[in-house]
């Protein structure tokens, strides 16, 4: 059966939608189904601009404004309720992030249907085939929807291209949340922003991370000093997030940072799955670590065996002699 | 102030892992608790401890031929553990688990939920707010601080650029990620005291649930298991001094520098 109708939750983020939120637009326009994007937010003009323009959707539906309510539950009471007035879509297509993920769990909960996280990949095989890597990205598992739609598909950052293929704006819809009963009431006091400098993680074209092998979390410089001279972002393995010598915003893989530079630098990571994940579609790998047998150098275009604190200084050095 | 904390006993992560025929995870290794869900015993020990009253369940499903897992949460200081072990829930899927943890929580109807943000196995990540939303609750999710006000939970909520501080009346579910708190050990005390802890096996029949958990359930299923396009190995070296210079070289050829 071809498909017919996918639904996209686009996320907002300042005035424009999530770069993960703009791939999913894009896939879902591949299918030759009807494309229609769901949001939230007050203005929501330019949102229904990308809609269009990458999504080629007809329709943007508008939750409105939330009053600081976490979006979990609001967007997935709106979305529930138009399952119920205009009819069920062959698949709704999630971003993998915070909010995402709660907007998941709700609505799978809400409608009674199964949901397949951490997809990497999709394909039209008479229905939605999801892929999801496993394994530290050593296998990847196909899954299909048995049972009545729609299916809930939450799809990892950079499984898709993002790019502008042209259309009118979509045509804005209220979509109310309705009676949140006893499940609304979480809300946002305040918000808090950790500056960082430089390019931004996930669009870094270099990424130099650390991990536990830096020993202590003032050795942590090195890794912002190495980064900042070759222009690009520092990153950090789970482990020294979890430690609190850096701030999670840093985090590369399964349950941080999707990246894909032109080069990932390790320095001090062993590579478990969790991290590996996040950073296997890397052009190419460069490992520091004093383990010879650390899986990192599996997939390590050029691996190093040796101590991070005397390779990095001696790194440092010699890209300032180049100026 | 009584909190259950919702968890896995899983294998070893650090073992070599597999499918078995059906497309399941292989589990006849030994069985852990999930390192991911000590952080929310953790922290539930601390709030009860602040409260001044009340005591810590450990709600879990799964084999319950192995229950290590479940003791070292007992051992850690939980009062009780209750654990939904069935051979007709083999193949549930999330929300089918989440169905039966909720069944198991309404009856104990705690102040708050606490969970992971996802399994270190399946890594799905959305059987805390399905069992949020089958219960009713409002919930918060990736909390890396939690602290209890009167009736009101607050938590410091991770977002891509930080935190948000958010806020909600309880009774209700908060996931939490590793940076909450740090786990104790279990002492040689507690692991003695958890031997004698109430540890309560449930089948899918005392639950009144039936054909919407086991793999029948699930609605959902995996097609094929293929190997993922490798990533080859290059060059490997031990640093002898030249380590840094053979990483400026490479980035001259790939053209980063």
């Amino acid at each position: 059966m071809p498909l017919s109708n996918i639904w996209v939750v686009a996320e907002p983020s300042n005035g424009s939608f999530t770069t993960t939120s703009l791939e999913l637009l894009c896939q879902a326009r591949t299918y030759g189904a009807t494309v229609s994007a769901v949001t939230w937010g007050e203005d929501v003009a330019s949102l229904a601009a990308q809609a269009g323009e990458y999504g080629g959707a007809a329709t943007l539906y508008n939750v409105g404004a939330l009053g600081g309510a976490l979006p979990g539950v609001p967007v997935a009471s709106a979305i529930a309720a138009l399952v119920a007035s205009v009819g069920a879509p062959d698949a709704i297509l999630i971003p993998t992030s915070y909010d995402g993920r709660d907007i998941a769990g709700r609505l799978s909960a809400r409608l009674d249907r199964p949901v397949l996280t951490n997809v990497s990949g999709l394909s039209d095989q008479s229905g939605l085939v999801t892929e999801h890597p496993v394994f530290g990205g050593s296998q990847t598992v196909r899954a299909h929807f048995t049972g009545e739609g729609p299916g809930i598909i939450v799809v990892r950052a950079k499984s898709f291209a993002a790019e502008p293929a042209g259309g009118s704006p979509a045509a804005v819809v209220a979509a109310a949340p309705g009676d949140l009963g006893s499940t609304g009431g979480a809300t946002i006091a305040t918000s808090h922003v950790e500056e960082r400098v430089g390019p931004k993680l996930e669009e870094a074209a270099v990424v130099v991370s650390g991990g536990r092998g830096l020993g202590e979390a003032d050795k942590y410089a090195l890794i912002e000093e190495t980064a900042k001279l070759l222009k690009g972002a520092a990153g950090a393995s789970r482990a020294i997030v979890d430690a609190g010598w850096v701030p999670y915003s840093h985090q590369v893989g399964q349950t941080g940072k999707t990246v894909k530079p032109t080069v990932y630098i390790a320095c001090g990571i062993s590579g478990a799955t969790q991290h590996m994940v996040g950073m296997k579609g890397s052009k190419n790998i460069v490992a520091i670590n004093k383990d010879p047998d650390a899986p990192i150098f599996q997939i390590a275009d050029l691996g190093i065996v040796g101590d991070v604190h005397k390779v990095l200084p001696a790194l440092i050095e010699a890209l300032k002699a180049r100026g | 102030m009584n909190i259950v904390v919702c968890v896995k006993q899983i294998p070893d992560p650090a073992a070599p892992q597999s499918f078995d025929a059906q497309h399941n995870l292989t589990r006849t290794g030994k069985l852990i608790l999930d390192e991911a869900d000590t952080f929310g015993v953790e922290m539930a020990l601390q709030l009860v401890d602040k409260a001044g009253d009340g005591e810590v369940t450990v709600v879990s499903m799964g084999s319950a031929d192995d229950v290590g897992g479940i003791r070292n949460a007992l051992a850690m200081g939980a009062a009780k553990a209750v654990i939904v072990s069935d051979v007709s829930l083999r193949g549930t899927d999330a929300l089918g688990t989440a169905k039966v943890l909720a069944a198991v929580i309404k009856r104990i109807s705690p102040d708050l939920v606490l969970a992971a943000t996802e399994s270190s196995d399946g890594y799905t990540g959305t059987t805390p707010v399905q069992i949020a939303e089958l219960l009713g609750l409002p919930s918060i999710t990736f909390a890396k601080s939690v602290a209890i006000d009167g009736t009101t939970v607050k938590v410091e909520r991770q977002t891509d650029s930080g935190y948000d501080e958010v806020t909600v009346a309880l009774p209700a579910l908060v996931t939490v990620t590793a940076g909450v708190v740090e786990p104790r050990y279990a002492s040689f005390k507690g692991i003695m005291a958890a031997k004698s802890k109430p540890l309560e096996v449930l089948s899918v029949a005392d639950l009144s649930l039936g054909a919407e958990t086991g793999q029948a359930g699930a609605r959902e299923e995996i097609t094929e298991i293929v190997a993922a396009e490798a990533r080859t190995s290059g060059e490997k070296y031990v640093d002898e001094g030249d380590g840094a210079e053979k990483i400026v070289a490479f980035l001259e050829s790939i053209k980063v520098l």
